[in-house]
């Protein structure tokens, strides 16, 4: 069958796991019922326990869901503790359901998809050899790639069903009350794992650092948690940032960040108690000090900004120019660090963040949102998912959540080395571009016809150049020349849904 | 592309003539002039290929409206012939040579030009030249070498190899150069032809930069040498005409639309006669200010 973007999607599959086609971007008003975990009734005594093979062999079995955060990034200690047990312990068939992998993790997946302990996987992202292993079939089930809002619908709705959760954080209490904000391995919110703790079977919390009762902020609570295991070490907390907040020099990346700059502070969003969504990348970071600068300029402030944060966000924070950080994620120590001395940087967690399925996300207030992209193609569409050689090496992230903002903004330079990003048609859809607004280049700008209020604003900028998306294509292509088509096996080695579940592309093994 | 001889020149952008990806996205930056480097910033081993490279992108790749210099090695190479066959083969717009220290190097350098001209079958006298003024020889030589050739785009100061001639080096203040600053400038509105002041490295030294740039511009220099696409909205930003000048020189144009309506040679506002110089300059500050995105094309003031 074909799908509302185009893409042909495999029946048999599509049948046997119960799949419906994407159809829009427009959400609606569906009643859908909600989940509830089964909980084994204490009175919180004795959760603290040494024996992380104790806990999996008295709760684990084959064929069970398990789940991860990935608030720890590269410096994660948890993950690779976790499955070395699990693996040890000789289970099979496990659902692997955490918040996204990151790179300090790739090794133990594949070791534990070889030996048949992890069997199905949904995440929002993989890359590195993770995503080279799955490209080239070798996980049997296809991924299944959720956005973090998505994520949180589907554990609410019950689609993910975490039968057990394992949780690494910084600080807890004998009790199980936690947050990512004190000890040595602090990372800040804690809001994809919030959707894990309130909803799997079993919680269990991993961490280096108990502290006396009770433990507050109390992020995780502990009415949720069954087990407090002591390990040595959580996390490096020199690797948990992801070092993002160095400002870029390069003159390109400025100059996409400069353009962006002029096309929010040009747009009709750009008002007293205006909202955005940054992202890490070097542009986006950019975008935040020249923003800065025009809302001193204009004498406006922000009433909030979303999503993953970074220092330079906080930093607007203290300054008083942003009113409220809507906080699911810190990218780095900064903005961590921040969360515990502004009470004004709210912990959300991925629901309230993005969940299109609740009585409204913070997403559903944003007016602006700075994307970055692999591919965009001539109808708008993004692909931050496979790389020019149709090879799995990136996440969703929040990517289709944020897009529902007002106005969205894709950041792209018009060529990456030898390889086009604005292309006729990207290898993957991941946000449809019925949700993207304006994508910026360093050759111009292209406007969503669909937006002829933008095209209206933007036309008398001095400085801003607009083209139709059609002629950057023509541009990059001109430039890199036209690339030989991609060859793909009829195998589906992943499964990209769109925020309400439905499936907009998959993903086909590579041919080698 | 054509050699335009008067036209908008505050920023020259050096690119190195072996950096692909930095020539390739070069016009990108809204820089007046774009200086292709075959001499210094290229390696002995890589002159061939720098030559080859250059020559290929000046044939394909779009510069975004700059003018595109190309600085060939110095007479004293064995590189410079082919250099510049080479970049006069290309079409470039201004070919730039090193170390210029009399008239006759570039009475040579256009000689050259022109036997290539004829080798390839282009019209003679199509393309510029500019001249580096890089050592106490070039500098007093400057009104000479500015008055060489009727296709003298301009002179250029170099202060890195100057310095060291000089027997000193760069200092913050500038003293150094204030001498050769000054002849160069003189000698270039002598002749009629632009005068670039030279590259400040320090990307760090924003300050020092700004410094540097309002110094020259009050000099009366018509743009400087940059090696970093960053610097470009900065020196923009210094020669950025003020309200008042952009006022000013719409009212010499009207009077000078008055005059014409009129048959009038002479033209005057509020009762004074207006000289060649002083309509030169509404020129050039409206030009400017529409460059700045001061005024539109209509010639409505746009600022603040």
């Amino acid at each position: 069958m074909e799908n509302k973007v185009g893409r042909i999607l495999p029946d048999d599959l599509m049948a046997k796991m119960n799949l419906k086609p994407y159809e829009s971007d427009e959400i609606g008003h569906p009643e859908v019922q909600r989940v509830a975990p089964k909980v084994r009734v204490t009175a919180g005594e004795n959760k603290v326990v040494s024996s992380l093979e104790e806990v999996i062999k008295n709760n684990l079995k084959d064929g069970m869901t398990i789940s991860f955060h990935h608030h720890f990034r590269n410096g994660d200690f948890a993950f690779n503790q976790v499955m070395d047990k699990i693996i040890e312990l000789g289970y099979h068939d496990l659902t692997l359901a955490p918040s996204s992998l990151t790179g300090v993790m790739n090794d133990k997946v594949i070791e534990a998809i070889k030996k048949g302990v992890i069997t199905n996987i949904t995440s929002s992202g993989m890359r590195g050899s993770l995503g080279d292993f799955v490209s080239h079939g070798g996980l049997k089930n296809p991924v299944i790639f959720r956005s973090h809002g998505n994520r949180a619908r589907s554990i609410e709705e019950g689609e993910i069903k975490i039968d057990i959760a394992f949780l690494g954080v910084p600080v807890s209490d004998p009790a199980g009350n936690a947050n990512g904000q004190d000890g040595d391995a602090v990372f800040g919110s804690l809001g994809y794992a919030l959707m894990d703790a309130k909803y799997a079977d079993k919680v269990v919390l991993l961490t280096d650092n108990i502290v006396d009762y009770p433990n507050t902020p109390a992020s995780i609570q502990q009415d949720q948690v069954d087990y407090v295991v002591k390990v040595d070490k959580i996390g490096d907390p020199d690797k948990i940032g992801s070092g993002a907040t160095r400002f870029t020099k390069d003159p390109k990346e400025l100059l996409i960040a400069q353009t962006v700059n002029k096309v929010i502070v040009n747009s009709p969003y750009f008002k007293q108690g205006f909202s955005f969504q940054t992202g890490s990348g070097g542009a986006a970071l950019a975008v935040t000090r020249y923003l800065r600068q025009s809302m001193l300029d204009a004498g406006i402030t922000a009433s909030f900004a979303l999503g993953g944060i970074t220092k330079p966000t906080t930093d607007l924070l203290a300054e008083g120019l942003v009113k409220k950080v809507m906080d699911v994620q810190d990218f780095d120590k900064g903005a961590a660090l921040s969360m515990a001395q502004n009470k004004d940087q709210q912990e959300i967690d991925a629901s309230w963040y993005a969940d299109p399925h609740n009585k409204g996300a913070v997403v559903n207030n944003l007016d602006v949102a700075i994307l970055s992209a692999l591919q965009i193609d001539t109808d708008f569409n993004v692909n931050v998912m496979t790389g020019s050689d149709g090879v799995i090496r990136g996440a969703i992230g929040g990517h289709q959540d944020a897009a529902k903002a007002k106005m969205t903004i894709i950041t792209a330079p018009l060529v990456r080395g030898r390889n086009a990003t604005i292309v006729p048609a990207v290898e993957t859809v991941v946000t449809p571009g019925s949700s993207i607004d304006v994508v910026v280049t360093e050759r111009g700008i292209a406007i969503n016809p669909k937006r002829q209020d933008l095209l209206d604003a933007f036309s008398h900028v001095p400085g801003l150049k607009i083209l139709p998306i059609a002629e950057l294509q023509k541009l990059a292509e001109k430039q890199v020349g036209k690339p030989k088509k991609l060859e793909y096996t009829d195998r589906t080695v992943a499964l990209i849904q769109y925020r309400d579940g439905t499936i907009i592309d998959t993903i086909k093994q590579v041919k080698d | 592309m054509t050699y335009v001889k008067n036209r908008l020149r505050r920023t020259m952008m050096f690119v190195p003539g072996n950096n692909p990806a930095m020539i390739k996205d070069a016009g990108i930056y809204g820089a007046d002039s774009i200086m292709l480097d075959l001499e210094d910033s290229v390696s002995l081993t890589e002159k061939d290929a720098a030559r080859m490279l250059v020559y290929e992108a000046i044939k394909t790749v779009d510069f975004g409206g700059a003018e595109v210099v190309v600085r060939v090695n110095g007479q004293d190479t064995p590189f410079y012939d082919e250099d510049v066959r080479a970049m006069v083969k290309a079409g470039v717009d201004v070919i730039r040579l090193p170390k210029t220290e009399s008239a006759a190097m570039i009475q040579k350098l256009v000689k050259d030009m022109e036997a290539a001209e004829t080798e390839f079958g282009i019209e003679k006298g199509s393309i510029g030249v500019m001249a580096a003024i890089e050592s106490a020889q070039g500098v007093l030589h400057a009104p000479e070498i500015a008055a060489s050739t009727p296709l003298m785009m301009g002179l250029a100061v170099s202060g890195e190899d100057y310095t060291a001639d000089m027997h000193t080096h760069r200092y913050p203040d500038g003293e150094e150069l204030r001498f050769a600053r000054n002849m160069v400038l003189n000698s270039a509105r002598a002749a009629g032809v632009y005068a670039f002041d030279t590259v400040f490295s320090n990307m760090k030294d924003t300050e020092g930069f700004y410094r540097e740039t309002n110094y020259i511009h009050e000099l009366g220099f018509d743009g400087k040498s940059l090696v970093n696409p960053r610097q470009i909205p900065m020196v923009n930003e210094v020669f950025k005409p003020t309200k008042a000048e952009i006022a000013q020189a719409k009212n010499v144009q009207n009077a000078i639309r008055e005059a014409k309506a009129k048959g009038s040679g002479v033209i005057s506002l509020n009762g004074k006669m207006v000289d060649k110089p002083v309509v030169e300059k509404a020129e050039r500050v409206l030009a400017t200010a529409k460059a700045s995105n001061l005024i539109d094309e209509e010639g409505n003031y746009l600022g603040e």
